[in-house]
């Protein structure tokens, strides 16, 4: 799934504000939506399938109904971001509220305290961009190719370029009572403990798409939606099916602060699908980082699990026409993988044998919002224990999870044989003594 | 003919039950943070733990200090003086209602086989103990010692002889009831004397 070959449907959030053609110059900051930021008004949106332009006249979009935007009005009343406006993308990735980002959704515009501790309004209030320090549009960030900080070393801009961290502010010993916990920031980040679950708000987050179930009609040749009690939707004809989640506990790994990224030229590895059971999924992102590593910490992810059309002769990750005039190959209108697969790889300049099959994958979105008051930070069993929450992470011992089985059952089976012994030795003792007691 | 024998000072009694005490508390907290069972809670049982072995530490110390100046370590000295009868007595003689082949003294108020089996204790399983511990407890400034090693060596070992200890412990426990009723040894390790057999 890529933006190519649909981009007059995911410029309303990804760069390209006014697409036209194949011409368009992403790296030109002419080509940037101010209002989108700026908009103090909170009228100014975009249009799902306008190419990044907002609606100039009144538009239906899915039931709903976008009012032509004011823009004389918005123009008077530019002004700072705010959660709405880094909202507006940043909650909505993919489609819907919540569906990307498991720590980001729409409840943040109003958190209370036990939502998110920075973000709770009769509280710190703050905005995006108090920890997203932006100079010069320059937007602080965590995420990419960036390493995590050192462990002497705080992530202010001065240390750490324009990264932003936890310990930019709270430093790497945050905890004043259990000097305990301050040993743990090495090896374990911040949003492991303070993150026990995302989606805390009240909107779930999407954990599941399968795309291979993606293009069944009614016997009217119509759209099927389905939704379940909360208004998830559990499947639609241009989608497949999905699973959502709300309170969800992380998936925990090694992680350094840096990913590398499946693309859409690089071939699927054989032990992904093609030969052998599509169990292990395919990553469209890779952690990187292991115990071994100095760098890496212990970081919560949300991994959104899926089904997605590859070619299993190519074996490549395919990017299909999504969006379109229906008749040109769009799938949402076409419902043919095949067809709508030639035009996207076309217009991407990549190859296709024509043969659409599906592979399971997953994707690693690191948790990093939605901070819990202290009091609902992990305790130390929801790790230091048999099946605790890092049950499956290896390459380290781990005190109140780990043991040597052979040891335990070793010391366990001598002391029962001890008091085995004991109990034979004393019961002879008694014995023998009553027997004497009788005999003087 | 009996007599009494004042064969354990204040200190001795002192130390003796602290350090039990300690021990006892230790095993529970210990195989709590293990994963065993649960009684305090990892957090408590965790850091109690960590308080009890510090503690047994200073009580170690002053320990040493009372064997050295008082000349008792003279009584840990090894012996295998009728080591065969002395355990052939625990195995059978026992049983007979025999006495003791061993005589209890002030110059000597362990048999051979307590003073090897508590000296091997106290300069091979407590130490370790100690020094795992301590090594465990400072696991975070390795890298500032130069320790590149990793974790499971020592919490094995600190695993293992905690077993030891465990053991050591249901046997010693047993073993004070072979006096001459079951509570007397226990009783002498309150008041410090003993009657023995001249």
């Amino acid at each position: 799934m890529s933006p190519q070959s649909n981009w007059c449907r995911c410029t309303s959030c990804h760069v390209g504000y006014g697409w036209k053609d194949k011409d368009f110059d992403f790296a030109s900051s002419e080509n940037v939506d101010c209002l989108v930021c700026h908009d103090s008004t909170g009228t100014y949106r975009k249009f799902p399938t306008a190419c990044g332009e907002p609606a100039y006249e009144e538009k239906k979009f899915g039931g709903k109904v976008f009012k032509p935007v004011d823009l004389r009005t918005v123009a008077r009343n530019v002004g700072s971001t705010s959660r709405t406006t880094c909202g507006r993308c940043h909650f909505y990735g993919g489609g819907g509220d919540g569906v990307k980002h498991g720590d980001l959704d729409s409840s943040l515009l109003k958190a209370s305290k036990a939502l998110d501790v920075h973000m709770d309004v009769k509280g710190l209030n703050y905005s995006c961009t108090t920890c997203h320090v932006t100079k010069a549009h320059q937007i602080s960030g965590r995420i990419y190719s960036q390493p995590a900080p050192n462990k002497h070393q705080l992530a202010l801009p001065k240390d750490d370029g324009e990264r932003l961290a936890c310990e930019s502010c709270h430093s790497q010993t945050p905890h004043k009572k259990e000097n305990v916990l301050n040993h743990h920031v090495d090896k374990v980040a911040c949003q492991t403990c303070h993150i026990p679950r995302y989606a805390r708000g009240g909107v779930f987050t999407k954990m599941w798409w399968d795309w291979s179930t993606a293009g069944k009609l009614d016997k009217n040749g119509k759209v099927i939606v389905k939704k379940d009690e909360h208004g998830n939707l559990l499947f639609h004809s241009k989608k497949g099916g999905m699973g959502w989640a709300q309170d969800v506990e992380p998936e925990y790994f090694w992680y350094n602060g840096s990913m590398s990224y499946f693309r859409s030229s690089d071939k699927i590895p054989p032990q992904n699908g093609v030969n052998r059971e599509p169990s292990k999924s395919l990553e469209i992102n890779s952690l990187k980082g292991d115990y071994e590593d100095s760098k890496a910490r212990i970081f919560p992810f949300k991994v959104m699990r899926g089904k997605q059309p590859y070619d299993p002769e190519n074996r490549t990750l395919v990017i299909p026409h999504l969006f379109g005039k229906k008749g040109t190959g769009p799938y949402w209108g076409d419902y043919d993988w095949e067809k709508a697969a030639e035009v996207g790889m076309r217009e991407a300049g990549l190859p296709f044998s024509g043969k659409i099959d599906f592979i399971e994958t997953g994707m690693y979105w690191p948790i990093t919002h939605m901070v819990a008051p202290k009091e609902q930070a992990l305790s130390c069993e929801e790790c230091h224990s048999r099946n605790g929450r890092l049950a499956n992470l290896d390459g380290f011992y781990l005190p109140g999870r780990d043991r040597w089985r052979m040891l335990d059952s070793l010391g366990w089976a001598a002391l029962g044989l001890t008091l085995l012994g004991i109990l034979l030795h004393a019961g002879l003792r008694f014995v023998s003594a009553g027997r004497k007691g009788g005999q003087s | 003919m009996k007599v009494k024998l004042y064969l354990y000072t204040r200190f001795e009694r002192f130390w003796h039950w602290s350090q039990a005490f300690l021990i006892i508390f230790l095993m529970v907290t210990g195989f709590e943070v293990h994963g065993s069972y649960k009684i305090f809670g990892y957090d408590a049982a965790c850091r109690w733990h960590n308080q009890a072995g510090i503690t047994l530490l200073a009580l170690s110390a002053f320990a040493i200090f009372w064997h050295l100046t008082t000349g008792q370590w003279r009584h840990y000295q090894p012996s295998f003086d009728n080591l065969r009868g002395i355990i052939g007595h625990y195995l059978i003689g026992i049983m007979r209602g025999d006495k003791h082949p061993f005589h209890k003294s002030e110059e000597r108020k362990l048999n051979p086989l307590q003073s090897l089996s508590y000296l091997f204790l106290k300069v091979v399983i407590l130490p370790l103990q100690l020094v795992s511990g301590l090594l465990y407890y400072y696991y975070n400034e390795w890298i500032n010692w130069g320790i590149t090693a990793r974790l499971d060596g020592v919490a094995f070992l600190h695993t293992a002889v905690g077993f030891v200890l465990l053991l050591f412990l249901v046997v010693h426990i047993y073993l004070t009831t072979t006096g001459g009723t079951l509570l007397s040894y226990t009783k002498s390790m309150f008041t410090g004397w003993e009657e023995v057999e001249e």
